[in-house]
Formats: structure tokens, C-alpha cells, sequence
């Protein structure tokens, strides 16, 4: 059965990606369908109600790496954009130590001071070389990546310009650039800092949704990438969408359908109907099709490459390519219901602990433990938790007093040496809880609910291959040039008229809506050409 | 919660304002009075006490420390007596200023120093750098608070503590002891008058406190904020590191860096050709000064009075002159055939209640940063630019002969 065929574009998966790109599309004036599997969209950017009063960021729960640009281009702010600034970092130490960074640099470098004046003056310089290194990333992040494998004169002198972007920056930015992209955190810090408590704090970004400790090679990347985020220019700043990030997927859906975009949830697609190389349509889990010259997947690549279509007719460089790409998701999710804010020893009361990120990871050599356990196929027994408890800054997301916290949790490897997920679900909640109540004694005490999200049921609502929350480790051999496969980081795929633009492409994960933004505007470059 | 200084407590009840700032951290407060330019005339007038004691503070000991200032300092350490300070700067290898500050030659081989940004590590990996081994550098900020006792009458209170400062000349020191408790004084400050530092064991800041309001409270001593420090120190000519120039070290690029030449410290680096130090970044200052090749000059400009009258009554308003400092960036016009020829720019602007005359810090193209040359500054009038003469000067604006009088 056929019906609507008069779409010009099909975006499947309404992801924040999907939505982004789909919003572009028809910003251009393309009559633009977005197809999404779920009751609703956002992809792993939802906020659910799942008791009465308390809204869970059931999976992504902050916002930075959204590109600025993004906002003004579709007008998300009439929409309805509303992000808080998450102004504290609470680090939880052992036995009541920690470190507590605000929004005052001075006051920061007397925190830092408590513990090494060096790592205090340290702090700033590393701060804005990271800072410089970012701004000369920039134009990278904002632009369709050069085609690494291509003869084409035009790809050619586009790898040239890059070579001479690159041999421009200053010495030190490329010095640094290169132990971001091919070192560890930890040998970063090392070289910079003294205090492990403070060491520890930044490695969490370092690691963060990836299979790699601080001292994985792999680590560097990953925490350069989370600098390249802003909260109103303040590079590497995060901030709290109004309603979870949840809030920011309705925005964004909401910016797409007065662009005269239309959304249809509950519409699983089966595959893309493509013929002789060119692509015309999707086939629907209902059986139903619907044609359009240009499908989009913002599904990962794993799904876009080898199970919406026949990966058997596609190019086999191809196809081994992403059956190379990582995924190896290691990140859960435990959501509190709590009835009062915790505790910290020493600073009971202290509200401001918890209106930006709560982290407990004390150490590298706690780190590295809880990530021995994920190499031996198990969840970490102390695990790395990355909490916020939005309801802090955002009061309509908990009744009047109680909170909701959101709880990142690593490592928790998709695939378990001797157990599986729906046996440990249970069990992992147990031991999150139980770290908290180590760092934050009390902590079980309040827990009114809680929801377990693992790496399985990542993969299973999301549809997040393994759980991968960035679809696909970023990885420095996945990146850039190489996302997610050398040659095909341009959005393309090898059947005409369909199109990739899920986090699996070039910039990468995080809500961050670069992908979205890039693939739409190589569709619009295609169009005017063909 | 910011932090506060060893003499907070004391301070917090002069405080008729209720306002307090943040200073690299600590509390300090603005003014203390409500009446700014009342404060700023017990700099020039009586005598004025100021609690600088945010300040990074840094002792350097042992055999390589003289060489190693050498190595780090644009100006030359060993040309220091022991018992004397110096003022000087520290570059990066482009020759670009990092920061500055004083040195106090303590002993043979014993630095003790001030400066507005923390930079123990930097001075610890230099050191580690040139492999100088016998050397320690303590970060001792916290160990002692610092007071500016500034003004004519400095000395006439001093002078009642301690004997001590009777023979000190100007940028000399003295270990002496007051109210019983070790003090390290300096014939030193950022106001261009006459004044002293007293370095102050932080555990011992009350009694040195009570003792010298005690001794200053028949000479009008009254305690100074920021504002009024800042006010005296433009007339003095003295830079302010986030004001007048930007630290090479956190700048984005070299237009945000000025060498010590761009920044009007020629005078550092008199006798160079005597002087055979490589200090850090010496090749790229002296490659400036052979090949005039800096961008510009740091450079008084005295704005005419009358014209600055002129423009205000034109536009039907009163010159705003009463408590008057600015520290926004104002454009310096090339006057000639051509209207609104840019040239350079004013960091600091002040209306100078003792001169009668508004006067400004400029950055200047080397042809027309000669005292006399006369260039446009623009000001707002009623929200519209206007342009008001200005002539060229060496600074200091104002420099009193008690600043350096011989008192013995």
C-alpha cells in the first residue's frame, strides 16, 4: 500500500538529530516527514513522568555540545528554549573530602589551592589552552569533513585545505591537539596537576559514555569533545534545558511542525526502498510505504548501513568498516525519586552541592578498578556516577520539596561475562544505591523510586546499538574523517537519495545537533546539483 | 565564599558603605566612605592605609635565586642592594609581558615579592627548566597580610613605630618591629606619593593594626578602597594588569600582548648594552628596539581643559569631573585634513581632582607618541562621540618631591 507520496524528504529516527535535520530540510521548503518508532519523540533526549509530579531525564540529562548556531537557524528560542545554567561541579572525595567548583574562577582557585597552589595556577593555564584548542576546532566541528578516500580533485584540494588549517594553528594548540587525539586524560592531568581528587574530577570527562578509563588511550578525545560544548560562550559550561532534555527534543519538534514539518510517532520502519542504487522510499513495521526522493536515517550505523537496507548491496569496505565500528555501549542510568536533597559529611544542607554535576569518582585508582571490573565483563562493584538533580534549579520537575536525580552510571558493559541485563537490572540499582550511600550516608533513606536503565534497555527503547549512547565510541579512529567510515563521513551513503545524520556521523554524540545540521545542508548541496 | 584578609575584621567596621568587592578571591572594599575623592585627598593630603594583601605573595631563597631572577626579570636583580626593592616585569620568550611587580632584596640570596597574578608554577617549572638547583620558592600569600600606609604623612606616623624608616630612601626596606611583632617595610606603593608597605605576619595583623591607627588617628589616617588607590595610581602613571595591558600568559592573541617597550618601560632596559643577562625574552625586546618595530607606545595624555569645557557646554550639559575614573577603552584620533583618523586609545581615563584637569593612559603609533604631540580623544557626550584635544605627556601626571624627600 501506498499513501502520501508526495514528501520530498523522510527522516527516520525522531532523535534530536533526526528532528534538527528534518527541521533544515524543511526550513528549505522540502515537504519533510519525520517517522519515529516510539509514542514520542527525542530519541535519548526524553523526559517521562513516570510517577505523577516527578520528571525523569530517563536517558541524556544536560546540555552543552548543542551547536549555538542551531538555535538562531530555527528559531528554537520562540519555540520555547530555555537552558539554566548549571552553575557547580561537586566532587565527592573520601572520607568527606571534596572539591566544589562554582561559577567564580578566584573562588575555584582557592578550592583548587586547598590542595595545591601549583594545580590552582595550572587550572587556568590548561583552562585556556583547552579553551584555544576548542575555538581552533571550531570551524572543523561547523563544516562537512573533507572525503579522506576520494580522487576527486575537489575532495583532494579539500584534504590540502585541512592539511593547511591544521599546519596553521600555533604550535602549542597542534602540540596539545595532538595528545587530545592520541593520549590519555590521565597523562594529560599528570603532566598538569598534582591533587588526584582534582585529577579524577576532570578525567570524568574523559570517559564519560565510552569504554575507556582515564588512562585509555581513547580518554583524551573523549574529554576534548565535551569541552566543545558552551553555555553562552563560556567554553565547556553545561546547562539544564527547561524540563528536562526532554524539553529541548519538544522544542525542536515543535520549531519543525511551524516549519509545516510532519511528525508520525508509533511508526517503526522496517527498511529503505531503494532500486538500482537510488533510494525512494521506507517500508513501515505496518507494512505500509511511503515514497520520497530522499530518506535520512538518524539511526546509528550499525542500523543504517546493515539493517534498513541489504547490507549485501553495498560496498564490502563498506560494511566491514562499521562492522569494525565499536559500539560497546558501558553507560547506564539510575533515576531517584527522593524525598529530600542528600548529604554531604561536612556540608549538610548544602543545596548548592547538587545544582550542576554531582560527581563520584574520588580517583584515578577508583576509576581504574570500576573499569577492571567492565574488562572482566562485569558492571563496576563501585561504580563512577555522574548525578544532577535538576528539580535543584527547575522546580516543576519534582513536587514541592521532593527531588528527582538523575544518575549516570559507569562502567556497566552491554555484554556480561556470566550474567545478562534483565537478571542484573535489579542488582546494579542495588549497587548504585549502595555507592551513594557510601559518599552520601542517608542517601537509601530517601529514595521514593527508582529506574533502572541499562545498556540493554538503552539498546531496546532508544534503539541505540549495545547501548552505545553516542552511537558509536568516539574513538579518534572513528572520528572526523572517519565517522563512520572512511569516505562515507559526508553523509552519504553509497544508494543515492539516502542520507545518515545520527550522532554515528561527524561531530559526533551528545545532543549536540551538529549531524543533523551538516546532513541537510549536503541534502540541500545535492538537490541544487541534481 | 570569598575569602578574607588578616585585616577584615578591623577594616569591616570603616566600612560606611555596605559594599565589599572580590579581589582575587578576597573580600575588599571599594571604598570605605561614601565620598570617593575624599579618600583619594588622604592619599595626597594626610595619610591613607590601604590593605593590599590579596596580592600573591612569593618568597625566593637560596644560591641560584639571584641568578635566577636574573634569568626570569627584565630588569637586572643584581643592580638591587640588599635592603632595596626593584619594580620590574617578567616576559614570555616573545618578549611579551607577562606580569609585574616588586622584589625586595631581603639578603644576599633571599627575594621576597608581590605580584596580582599567581604565578608559583610558573616561576617553579622555570626554574626546573634552567636546571637551577639550589632554589626554593614558597608561595606565602596566606602567611602575611599587607597594608600601603600612603600619603605625607606616612612618614611622620611610620616614623613613630620605628626608627627605621628616617633613613630609608625611596624603594629601600627595613626588617623592623612594631607593636612587638616582625615587620618587613619598604619605602614602596602604587600612588606615586609618599609611602610605605608593611609586610605582617597574618597572625599578628591585629596588634600591628591597632598600633598604627593608634599612632595615624591625629594625622587623619583613614583606611583607602580600590577606587581611590586606583585614581592616585593614574596620576602616578602606574599600569594596571587588566586595565592597562593583559597578561601575555592568558591572551588569544598577540594583539591582546604588548612587549615592555609598547608598554612604556623603555626606562627597564636603560644601559641594556651593559648588561649581559639573557633574560627571558631579551632577543625579541632588543630585535623591537633596533628595528622600532613596536606597535605602539604607552603614553600619558593630558586632556586641554577647555575643550573638554567646550564640548559638555555645547551640548547645553555640565563636564562631569567629581569622582570621575573610567577604565573602558577610549579611541585616539590623528588630528589633521582627515576627520576621525584612528591612532590608538586610552585604557584608563580619570578627571584628576588635584591637577584640575582630566588626563588618560594611551597607547600610541611611535610618530605621534612624543610629549606635545597634540591628538583627538573621544568622549561621549549626551550617548554621541565627540572629539576633545589632548597633548602628549610623560607620566607621571603628578609626582610630588616628598615621594622621594631624604628625611634624616
Amino acid at each position: 500500500m501506498n499513501n502520501d507520496t508526495n514528501y520530498d524528504a523522510i527522516v527516520i529516527g525522531g532523535g534530536h538529530n533526526g528532528l534538527v535535520n528534518a527541521c533544515y530540510l524543511a526550513k528549505a521548503g522540502l515537504k519533510t516527514l519525520v517517522l519515529e518508532q516510539r509514542p514520542l519523540v527525542g530519541g535519548a533526549a526524553i523526559t517521562e513522568e513516570l510517577i505523577p509530579g516527578y520528571k525523569f531525564t530517563t536517558f541524556s540529562y544536560a546540555l552543552s555540545l548543542l551547536r549555538p548556531d542551531i538555535v538562531q537557524d530555527l528559531d528554537l528560542v520562540s519555540h520555547g528554549l530555555m537552558v539554566l545554567p548549571m552553575t557547580n561541579v561537586f566532587q565527592a572525595g573520601f572520607d568527606g573530602e571534596y572539591l566544589f567548583f562554582g561559577p567564580d574562577s578566584d573562588v575555584n582557585f582557592h578550592e583548587i589551592s586547598r590542595f595545591s597552589a601549583e594545580d590552582a595556577e595550572s587550572y587556568r593555564d590548561l583552562s585556556h589552552l583547552i579553551n584555544r584548542v576548542c575555538h581552533a576546532l571550531k570551524p572543523l566541528v561547523d563544516e562537512i569533513p573533507p572525503n579522506s578516500v576520494s580522487q576527486d580533485p575537489a575532495d583532494l584540494a579539500e584534504m590540502a585545505d585541512l592539511d593547511q588549517y591544521m599546519d596553521d594553528l600555533p604550535e602549542d594548540i597542534r602540540a596539545m591537539l595532538k595528545k587530545f587525539t592520541q593520549g590519555s586524560a590521565a597523562d594529560i592531568l599528570d603532566e598538569y596537576f598534582e591533587s588526584d581528587l582534582l585529577k579524577a574530577q576532570i578525567a570524568s570527562s574523559g570517559i564519560i559514555g565510552s569504554k575507556a578509563s582515564p588512562r585509555s588511550k581513547e580518554s583524551g578525545l573523549i574529554w576534548l569533545f565535551h569541552k566543545l560544548g558552551e553555555y553562552d560562550g563560556v567554553q565547556g559550561d553545561w546547562g539544564f534545558h527547561k524540563g528536562g532534555n526532554g524539553g529541548f527534543t519538544q522544542v525542536v519538534a515543535r520549531a519543525f511542525e511551524s516549519l509545516g514539518g510532519e511528525i508520525r510517532t508509533e511508526a517503526g520502519v522496517d527498511g529503505v526502498i531503494y532500486e538500482n542504487g537510488v533510494a525512494s522510499g521506507v517500508h513501515l513495521k505496518d507494512s505500509t510505504s511511503i515514497n520520497a526522493p530522499v530518506v535520512i536515517s538518524a539511526l546509528d550505523p550499525r542500523r543504517t548501513f546493515t539493517q534498513l537496507v541489504n547490507p549485501d548491496d553495498l560496498p564490502e569496505d563498506l560494511i566491514t568498516a562499521i562492522g569494525d565500528y565499536k559500539f560497546q555501549g558501558c553507560a547506564s542510568k539510575v533515576n531517584f525519586a527522593l524525598s529530600d536533597l542528600p548529604n554531604f559529611p561536612g556540608l549538610e544542607g548544602r543545596k548548592d552541592l547538587f545544582t550542576g554535576f554531582t560527581n563520584v569518582g574520588p580517583s584515578f585508582d577508583y576509576l581504574e578498578e570500576a573499569f577492571a571490573d567492565c574488562l572482566a565483563g562485569r558492571f563496576s562493584r563501585r561504580p563512577f556516577l555522574d548525578c544532577c538533580v535538576q528539580s535543584t534549579v527547575d522546580p516543576d520537575m519534582s513536587p514541592p520539596g521532593k527531588h528527582v536525580m538523575s544518575c549516570f552510571v559507569m562502567y556497566t558493559p552491554y555484554h556480561l561475562a556470566d550474567s545478562d541485563w534483565d537478571t542484573e537490572r535489579e542488582n546494579l540499582g542495588d549497587t548504585v544505591e549502595a555507592t551513594l550511600e557510601e559518599f552520601f550516608p542517608g542517601f537509601r533513606k530517601l529514595v521514593e523510586h527508582r529506574e533502572i536503565v541499562t545498556p540493554l534497555d538503552i539498546e531496546r527503547v532508544v534503539g541505540l546499538s549495545e547501548g552505545n549512547i553516542f552511537a558509536g565510541e568516539m574513538f579518534t579512529p572513528q572520528m572526523f574523517l572517519n565517522r563512520p567510515a572512511p569516505g562515507w563521513n559526508q553523509y552519504r551513503t553509497p544508494i543515492t537519495g539516502y542520507y545518515q545524520c545520527g550522532s554515528g556521523t561527524h561531530p559526533g554524540g551528545g545532543v549536540m545537533g551538529g549531524p543533523g545540521k551538516l546532513a541537510a545542508r549536503q541534502i540541500l548541496k545535492d538537490r541544487v546539483v541534481t | 565564599m570569598p575569602e578574607t584578609t588578616p585585616f577584615h575584621d578591623y577594616l569591616n567596621p570603616y566600612n560606611e558603605t555596605g559594599i565589599w568587592k572580590h579581589w582575587s578571591g578576597y573580600l575588599v572594599a571599594p571604598k570605605y566612605q561614601y565620598s570617593t575623592t575624599a579618600e583619594y585627598y588622604a592619599i595626597r593630603d594626610s595619610v591613607a592605609v590601604l590593605d593590599t594583601s590579596p596580592l600573591f605573595k612569593y618568597r625566593i631563597t637560596g644560591k641560584d635565586s639571584l641568578q635566577f631572577l636574573q634569568t626570569v626579570m627584565v630588569r637586572d636583580i643584581a643592580q638591587c642592594a640588599v635592603g632595596a626593592a626593584q619594580y620590574t616585569c617578567w616576559c614570555d620568550a616573545d618578549g611579551f609581558v607577562l606580569q609585574d611587580g616588586v622584589i625586595m632584596r631581603i639578603s644576599e640570596n633571599e627575594f621576597w615579592m608581590s605580584s596580582a597574578e599567581p604565578s608559583l608554577r610558573y616561576f617553579r617549572a622555570t626554574a626546573t627548566r634552567l636546571e637551577m638547583q639550589d632554589i626554593e620558592i614558597q608561595d606565602i600569600t596566606n602567611d602575611y597580610g599587607i597594608l600601603a600606609v600612603q600619603g605625607p604623612h606616612s612618614h611622620t606616623v611610620i616614623s613613630q613605630l620605628t626608627d627605621a624608616v628616617n633613613s630609608m630612601g625611596y624603594f629601600e626596606l627595613a626588617e623592623v618591629e612594631i607593636a612587638g611583632c616582625p615587620v618587613i617595610i619598604s619605602r614602596t606603593g602604587y600612588t606615586g606619593d609618599l609611602g610605605y608597605e608593611l609586610w605582617i605576619r597574618a597572625d599578628e595583623a591585629q596588634q600591628v593594626w591597632k598600633c598604627l591607627i593608634n599612632t595615624g588617628k591625629d594625622f587623619n589616617i583613614i583606611p583607602i578602597g580600590l577606587e581611590a588607590l586606583k585614581m592616585a595610581r593614574v596620576e602616578a602613571g602606574l599600569l594596571l594588569l587588566g586595565v592597562d595591558f593583559e597578561s601575555a600568559r592568558f591572551a588569544w592573541v598577540d594583539a591582546q600582548r604588548e612587549t615592555p617597550i609598547e608598554l612604556g618601560w623603555r626606562w627597564m632596559l636603560r644601559k641594556l648594552e651593559d648588561d649581559p643577562r639573557q633574560f627571558i625574552g631579551r632577543a625579541a625586546i632588543e630585535n623591537q628596539i633596533k628595528e622600532k618595530s613596536n606597535r605602539w607606545v604607552t603614553i600619558g595624555l593630558s586632556i586641554d581643559w577647555h575643550d573638554y569645557e567646550r564640548v559638555h557646554l555645547e551640548a547645553g550639559i555640565m563636564p562631569p569631573k567629581h569622582d570621575l575614573y573610567c577604565e573602558s577603552t577610549k579611541s585616539i584620533y590623528r588630528r589633521g585634513e582627515k576627520e576621525w583618523d584612528y591612532a590608538g586609545y586610552a585604557t584608563s581615563f580619570l578627571f584628576s581632582s588635584i591637577l584640575k584637569k582630566p588626563i588618560a593612559i594611551a597607547k600610541l603609533p611611535n610618530d605621534l607618541a612624543k610629549p606635545g604631540t597634540e591628538v583627538d580623544l573621544e568622549i561621549s557626550i549626551i550617548h554621541k562621540p565627540a572629539n576633545v584635544r589632548a597633548t602628549v605627556q610623560r607620566m607621571p601626571f603628578y609626582n610630588p618631591a616628598h615621594k622621594t624627600q631624604i628625611f634624616s
